[in-house]
């Protein structure tokens, strides 16, 4: 198996946990807002809260792991932008997301509250 | 009907390479006529200079594509009528997208068949002409799906009209792979697993945007875009067909 295809493959494998996690954060936050929480009453309901902090790191990770591809592929084909920096920049770019996402899940469920 | 001198055609024709410029010209109208037509009596009764390609004028040999008001077409096939709906409509006929001009409306196909030959769209047997013929269950699901794109005949329209293509000039494009994909149906072929290496990556079956102008456009109504879903499917599987 040679690395376009992987990259292809998780490109597709995130897109449908995204589309699950999108799914059900929508939901979700249309619910609880409809129920008459407010943003901060959602926060303090998250913190400390496991199942929802390992909900959010998964959506975190797939969308990392989907965004960078996509990049590089628009990167390619309309900027013309084909050699190995194309795909390093957009692994920067994942890494970045994945760091600035999952030290937000953190500070959501373990960090200190306000 | 007969021409009269009032009832004439105005076509715009691509002159030259990619330098070049259209020439304006003033063609007799005539009942069931086609852009081939109009391009022949251009080149026999007005400018012998003209270059275009043709051979069967029926719509089986593939050659005379090109692009007509701003659309891939066949052009033996296409009559002057379904391109012009209005009256004073011109006729502007220029070479195909995405392979470099000859001159005129000629094009250079080497590209376009050359990726044929590396998405490994060709076939390679398991018998030698002593053995026997394998007798194929043509209601297989295999040859069901070979026969649904058998029949290209190699015009490039689909080729010209993938907006891949234009952004990816390595991209295999749609042709190939619809080729790619009726053997990788046939269970007599022996270079699956090479073919699903040439087809199974970024120049291949994965930079298909789905976008869907080759089945669009394509003349023959085959779908390409259906091949190379079935090629991104078969991606993580092992091939079906014959030897590995």
């Amino acid at each position: 198996m040679n690395v376009t295809l992987n990259a292809w493959w998780l490109q597709r494998m995130s897109a449908m946990v995204l589309t699950l996690c999108v799914a059900v954060h929508l939901a979700t936050m249309i619910w609880v807002v409809h129920g008459g929480l407010r943003a901060a009453d959602v926060i303090a309901r998250l913190h400390g809260n496991l199942a929802w902090g390992a909900f959010y790191a998964v959506f975190v990770i797939a969308a990392s792991v989907h965004v960078p591809v996509g990049l590089r592929r628009i990167a390619d084909e309309w900027l013309n932008w084909r050699d190995a920096w194309a795909g390093r920049a957009s692994v920067i770019i994942g890494t970045a997301l994945a760091l600035a996402g999952l030290r937000a899940v953190y500070a959501l469920v373990a960090g200190t509250p306000a | 009907m007969q021409p009269s001198a009032s009832d004439s055609l105005s076509v715009r024709v691509w002159r030259g390479a990619e330098d070049g410029a259209f020439e304006p010209f003033e063609v007799p109208r005539r009942e069931s006529q086609t852009v081939l037509d109009v391009v022949t009596f251009i080149q026999r009764s007005i400018d012998a200079t003209l270059s275009y390609r043709f051979a069967c004028r029926v719509g089986m040999c593939g050659s005379c594509a090109m692009t007509v008001n701003g659309r891939a077409r066949w052009t033996c096939r296409t009559h002057v009528t379904k391109v012009l709906r209005h009256a004073g409509d011109v006729l502007e006929i220029a070479p195909l997208n995405h392979l470099p001009m000859v001159k005129d409306l000629a094009v250079d196909m080497t590209a376009f068949f050359d990726k044929w030959r590396d998405a490994k769209g060709y076939f390679a047997g398991n018998r030698d002409r002593s053995a026997p013929l394998e007798l194929i269950d043509p209601a297989s699901p295999e040859r069901q799906a070979a026969d649904a794109g058998i029949e290209c005949i190699g015009c490039g329209v689909c080729y010209a009209s993938c907006d891949v293509v234009g952004w990816k000039p390595d991209y295999l494009g749609p042709a190939a792979l619809n080729r790619a994909w009726t053997l990788v149906n046939d269970v007599r072929d022996i270079q699956q697993g090479v073919r699903h290496e040439a087809v199974s990556n970024d120049a291949g079956c994965h930079s298909c945007h789905t976008l869907g102008s080759c089945t669009e456009r394509c003349p023959k109504a085959l779908a390409p875009t259906a091949s190379i879903a079935g090629l991104k499917r078969a991606g993580r599987q092992t091939p079906k067909g014959g030897t590995r």
